[in-house]
């Protein structure tokens, strides 16, 4: 889907307008093309990609840039490849079709296979991007949640160089990140996978491909005893950007985790959440869900899916 | 500004050159400029599926997407499906199960199931429902466009 | 008359356009020179109108005009109340533009007539309204205090109300075994055609005619309001109809753009084209199902039902539309349902409040009805230890008590009477589809830790309104046969179902029919298409119509061949001697030929043409049972329908594949609106879902395995064909009975469902409530 709920137009605000408003339209065909648009325009500018998303906040006129820098043409910017040691750079105009379909991808991330169903449908994975859906950041989206989870880093670049910042320092809160008005997400750098450590993907939504109420992303590393080592759960769905439930995964370091330790950790994790609501779900549903998407999420983990 | 821009488009294998108006959808060029008005508007904020068409055989929301994107694409339409007025076998099977009453969401799907059966052939039947989750119809209840689409895949 | 065509499941003649993307919606007419109109809205619940200013919108190139209510006539009425009126609705109608005050949000402002729809939305942005907002009231409860009034003429938000009464019903329950009071409310929800709203009108300024397509419904209705409002005869007027996105009961009634694109029109002399878009439609066109009530059932501890005491509360929104007090008063009219209930009083109360106003929509009254009686008796069922099938069917109507009278609960002062049926038949086969009993033994938790439960829910549905509908069946060149009709259709594949009567009734092939209708100039009057009534009126009509020609074409045949209409019979097409065997004797398109000036073998009007209307003043009443088998995931709040039944009787089916459609997809969209679909305000009366985001209609995904049974076991008495309405049996019982089966699957929990809809949120919150 689209866009959440969490940006539909206050209707005071839109007037029921369905077709966009003017702007200028550039359709660069190389990366320097398209920084160098951003640098002059900044703020004024929007980035085009799968348009999912922005199109539906143009069609409302919930934004109305003056600019809008398709970068639907420049070369290089899409394409999956799997580097030596098994990580993964995907570039930002990869489609979620092809992020679904790729059998790279399934062998070195198989929990964004097993996650890319959950995003809409297909005729919006056939567009969708990756760098779109992860530079609009919507709370309830899945990518998000997955890069922080598979500890990504991303590369943003503008006219005047590259930076790159990890998944975790990206998300800052509802639909804002770190990239600055001139800078574009130009690639996504997943590591390696470890071994031994194995993930779980669940989510909670009124129907399927809608944005979650509550989801979760999560990795266990149980060494040769049973013991787990490492674990990471990351929220969605449950807070302005994924969600970091230390106090659960603090819960089951050092246990061999059981029904028990995996509903104690769950419950940590609803003890130390602070969700909004909204016409869909209320603050105290997601408090109460996302305990047990979490507690679904490990127990998939823990059923062996390897990473 | 520059408002406007030349485009060069396939659709349903016959070539169109057309200046189109940037912040135009492909919807309303499809539509408006071309007269195919087949392509149906249900909601302008892609989640109704009835606009869908195939862009280089992809099924996408045409109201998502801007005209002046498919310069040099090319676009199926339900129009283009049975040109000469000889129904397909997928029209059929609309036809045979009652897969559609009010037809307003018939093109969208017929689109879907177009881009879905080339893909896979013979799907199961939770394949066919995962495949058309993205275009609402408010009329059958779906049951009978799942059967029509099995009973193509069958034959 | 050979039934050859009547009860066979033809597939429809009509497809082929609709599936090459030929047919023609109504943003799919262009006429020459055509402009595009936009419509401001008022972005507050309840406001002001200080000014409003234009200029600047008047003046953006490519703006033709730009409509405020000061441009309207000076006699402008409002627009009127169609069917279930009540004194005092008529202080609360809506004008076409807000005058001095705004009452809901979407309440149209103005009107801006552009070169396209970009640049007329373009427009609206700088159309400067200066509004002072004021408190706004968006629940029945809040609007009954009247400290917000609406209406100022009216005084009070409490615009009309009224009592049916059955019986002494104080008495049943003074003297009662037992007794139970319950509160429930049905959420706000709508129909959604996938096809939003428009019309194109078109004057000729020379010849005084005024062209407008997009009208359906109910057009002849409508033409006649537009006449008074734009003071023109009404015979200068012609509506066409469209091919139809759907309607549901929504689409089609008078609203204020009826009034203000035709004016448009007349007033910039081009055709003019308004559609909506669906953040319009969600809040412009009609809202339904809304109802609080308060109810108290009396009965033996033997689960005898006594009488039905009710206070029902419609919230109606910020004006009184066309439907007047539907909602309310068929909530109340049918609120004892299929059941032997002898004594029955219910207040029915209108409530404005500051929200889009309310009208019908598929099954109005009677899913909310079902919800507040079906619960009920679940819940006597379980506080007296019975069975809720038993219970059920212990109170029943039986069929030797038929025609069973209800009593006075229709509010044009007429007594309901059950013409025909055989609940008890309806309701065994639909508990056998679900293998009722076998559910009922399992355990409610099952190994995957959901729990289930098992619901069922009876009804009885009024439809084949009258009080007429006509029918004029011409033959022509060649053979065919053209029959014009004043219905309309919206996808229910009228064109098929009225051939199929026809060329029963008249003894020709179903493909020399051609069916037109929904133009206002096919009849000159015509009572529309809703209330499931086109089968039983305007096919009983063509009944008789097709009885009519045939007896005109026999008789030209006779004429010619020199012999008595009794010796003929026409056939497949064809005329044949009945007392000679041997092939046919005449074919229709000879016939044709007879009846011509010039030719003519029987003096009189040349031609071969009958006009007939049926007439009745009873509704013929359809009925059935539905049963669900779900499962809840007490963690998510989630919902999975295993297993949905819906045993529907229709007295007479005259298309299987048709009448089947109807009830698969009035059960999908009924479990739609009962989990998924809300239409949210927030307490200042802005609406929340105001897009497809918020507004969550099912896809193939949400949709469960139905099976509806579809049955003829009781025909109608009243009509010719024996038919009852088909296309709102199966939603209107879906609230109550996955309500029903939600409240069994979590009774452990004490859960009992007293409010829609069955949202995730709302079961984790009912749990949470009942077992803290």
């Amino acid at each position: 889907m689209g866009i959440s709920a969490k940006e539909t137009p206050n209707v005071c605000d839109s007037n029921q307008i369905m077709k966009p408003p003017k702007f200028e339209y550039f359709a660069p065909e190389t990366l320097a093309e398209a920084t160098a648009l951003l640098a002059e325009h900044g703020d004024d500018a929007k980035i085009l990609a799968g348009g999912q998303s922005l199109m539906p906040m143009l069609n409302m006129r919930m934004v109305r840039p003056q600019v809008l820098v398709d970068l639907n043409g420049v070369a290089d910017l899409g394409g999956v490849e799997q580097h030596l040691g098994g990580g993964l750079t995907i570039g930002a105009l990869t489609r979620q079709r092809e992020l679904e379909r790729s059998p790279v991808v399934r062998e070195a991330a198989p929990v964004i296979s097993a996650a890319m169903p959950y995003l809409g449908h297909v005729q919006i994975r056939n567009r969708g991007t990756i760098g779109g859906s992860l530079s609009h950041a919507d709370p309830a989206a899945e990518l998000p949640a997955l890069c922080t989870a598979l500890d990504a880093q991303f590369v943003l670049t503008s006219s005047s160089g590259e930076r790159t910042v990890p998944a975790r320092d990206f998300f800052v809160t509802d639909l804002t990140t770190a990239l600055e008005a001139q800078e574009i997400l130009t690639q996504v750098r997943i590591p390696p996978p470890v071994d031994g450590s194995s993930w779980g993907f669940y989510e909670v939504c009124r129907r399927e491909g809608d944005f979650a109420l509550a989801g979760a992303v999560c990795m266990v590393h149980l060494d040769a005893s049973g013991t787990c080592q490492d674990a990471r759960i990351i929220l969605f769905g449950v807070g302005g950007a994924p969600v970091r439930a230390d106090a659960g995964v603090g819960a089951l370091i050092g246990t061999k985790p059981d029904a028990a330790s995996l509903q104690k950790a769950a419950d940590a994790v609803s003890q130390e959440l602070e969700p909004p609501g909204d016409i869909h779900a209320s603050a105290q549903y997601r408090k109460e869900v996302g305990g047990v998407v979490v507690r679904r999420a490990l127990a998939q983990a823990l059923e062996g899916r390897s990473q | 500004m520059t408002t406007n821009r030349s485009i060069r488009v396939t659709v349903n294998g016959q070539e169109y050159q057309r200046e189109v108006e940037v912040r135009m959808t492909l919807a309303d060029f499809l539509r408006e400029s071309l007269d195919l008005t087949g392509t149906h508007l249900g909601c302008e904020h892609g989640v109704c599926g009835a606009c869908t068409v195939l862009l280089n055989g992809e099924a996408v929301r045409s109201c998502l997407m801007l005209a002046v994107q498919t310069d040099g694409a090319s676009i199926e339409t339900v129009e283009g499906l049975a040109p000469d007025g000889e129904l397909t076998s997928l029209q059929l099977a609309f036809q045979q199960n009652h897969a559609l009453q009010c037809g307003f969401c018939t093109p969208g799907l017929l689109m879907t199931a177009t881009a879905f059966l080339r893909e896979t052939p013979n799907p199961t039947e939770e394949q066919i429902k995962d495949a058309i989750s993205g275009n609402i119809c408010r009329c059958t209840g779906y049951h009978s466009i799942i059967q029509a689409i099995k009973d193509v895949s069958q034959s | 008359m050979t039934q050859n065509y009547i009860g066979a499941p033809i597939t429809r003649k009509e497809d082929a356009r609709f599936l090459t993307g030929r047919a023609t919606y109504l943003d799919d007419i262009k006429r020459p020179g055509m402009l595009h109109a936009a419509i401001l809205r008022s972005p507050h619940a309840h406001a002001r109108i200080i000014s409003i200013d234009t200029k600047e919108a008047l003046s953006m190139p490519g703006v033709s005009a730009v409509i405020t209510y000061n441009d309207l006539p000076a006699s402008i009425q409002p627009i009127p109340v169609r069917i279930f009126n009540l004194p005092g609705l008529e202080r609360c109608l809506q004008y076409p533009l807000a005058g001095d005050k705004v009452r809901y949000t979407g309440d149209p402002v103005a009107v801006v007539v552009a070169e396209n729809r970009y640049i007329a939305e373009d427009a609206l942005e700088v159309i400067a309204v200066d509004y002072e907002p004021l408190p706004a009231v968006a629940d029945v409860r809040e609007g009954l205090k009247d400290d917000v009034v609406l209406h100022d003429e009216a005084g009070t938000n409490l615009t009309g109300s009224t009592t049916l009464n059955v019986g002494d019903v104080d008495q049943a329950f003074s003297n009662a075994e037992y007794t139970r009071k319950e509160e429930f409310h049905t959420h706000r929800h709508t129909g959604n055609p996938l096809e939003t709203r428009g019309l194109v009108a078109e004057y000729d300024a020379g010849t005084g005619q005024l062209s407008v397509w997009g009208p359906t419904k109910v057009p002849h209705f409508n033409r006649n309001i537009l006449s008074n409002q734009l003071d023109m005869d009404r015979e200068n007027i012609h509506f066409f109809e469209p091919d139809v996105g759907g309607g549901f009961g929504i689409r089609g009634e008078f609203y204020p753009e009826d009034f203000l694109v035709p004016f448009a029109a007349i007033r910039v002399g081009k055709p003019v084209k308004w559609v909506e878009d669906r953040m319009e439609h969600l809040m412009a066109a009609n809202h339904s199902r809304e109802v609080r009530c308060q109810v108290e059932i009396a009965a033996k501890k033997d689960g005898t039902l006594l009488g039905i005491r009710a206070d029902i509360y419609g919230d109606m929104g910020a004006y009184v539309r066309t439907h007047g007090c539907v909602v309310p008063a068929l909530t109340a009219g049918m609120l004892t349902g299929p059941y032997r209930i002898p004594s029955y009083r219910a207040n029915i109360n209108c409530v404005m409040t500051n929200k889009t106003g309310t009208g019908t929509y598929r099954g109005p009254g009677l899913y909310e009805g079902a919800f507040i009686r079906e619960r009920m008796l679940d819940l006597v069922a379980a506080d007296l230890g019975i069975d809720p099938a038993q219970l059920r069917l212990n109170n029943l109507v039986r069929p030797d008590e038929m025609p069973y009278t209800v009593g006075l609960t229709r509010i044009d002062g007429k007594e309901t009477v059950f013409d025909s049926g055989n609940y008890p038949s309806a309701f065994n086969q639909a508990l056998a589809k679900l293998d009722y009993q076998a559910l009922k033994s399992q355990p409610r938790k099952a190994s995957d830790g959901r729990y289930h439960g098992v619901g069922i829910s009876s009804y009885v549905e009024p439809t084949g309104f009258g009080p007429y509908e006509g029918a004029r069946i011409t033959l022509t060149e060649g053979g065919i046969v053209k029959v014009y009709l004043g219905i309309t259709t919206l996808g229910q594949g009228h064109e098929t179902v009225m051939a199929q009567i026809c060329a029963d009734g008249l003894g020709v092939p179903m493909d020399s029919i051609q069916i037109f209708h929904g133009s206002t100039d096919y009849l000159p009057e015509s009572v529309g298409t809703f209330g499931s009534r086109v089968t039983v009126m305007a096919g009983s009509a063509i009944t008789m119509a097709a009885g009519a020609l045939r007896a005109k074409i026999l008789e030209t045949s006779a004429a010619y061949l020199d012999t008595e209409p009794a010796q003929l019979e026409l056939r497949a097409g064809q005329v044949y001697s009945k007392v000679s065997a041997g092939g046919p004797v005449l074919d229709l398109a000879r016939v044709v030929q007879l009846a011509q000036e010039g030719n003519q073998t029987v003096p009189g009007e040349p031609g071969l043409e009958a006009t007939e209307y049926f007439r009745i003043e009873e509704w013929t009443y359809s009925y059935g049972t539905h049963a669900a088998h779900v499962a809840v995931d007490a963690e998510t709040g989630l919902i999975e329908i295993l297993h949905y039944v819906v045993a529907e009787d229709v007295g007479r089916c005259i298309n299987p594949l048709l009448t089947h459609g109807q009830s698969v997809g009035g059960a999908a969209q009924g479990i739609g609106g009962t989990i998924l679909e809300e239409l949210v305000y927030d307490s200042g009366g802005q609406l929340l879902a105001g897009t497809f985001m918020d507004y969550l209609l099912p896809t193939s995904r949400d949709i469960p395995p139905i099976d509806s049974i579809i049955l003829e076991e009781a025909p109608s008495p009243l009509n010719p064909l024996g038919a009852k309405g088909a296309g709102e049996g199966a939603i209107l019982a879906t609230g109550a009975t996955l309500a029903n089966a939600v409240s069994d699957a979590l009774a452990d929990f004490g859960v009992n469902v007293t409010e829609l809809p069955l949202s995730p949120d709302n079961i984790k919150r009912w749990i949470r409530e009942s077992h803290p």
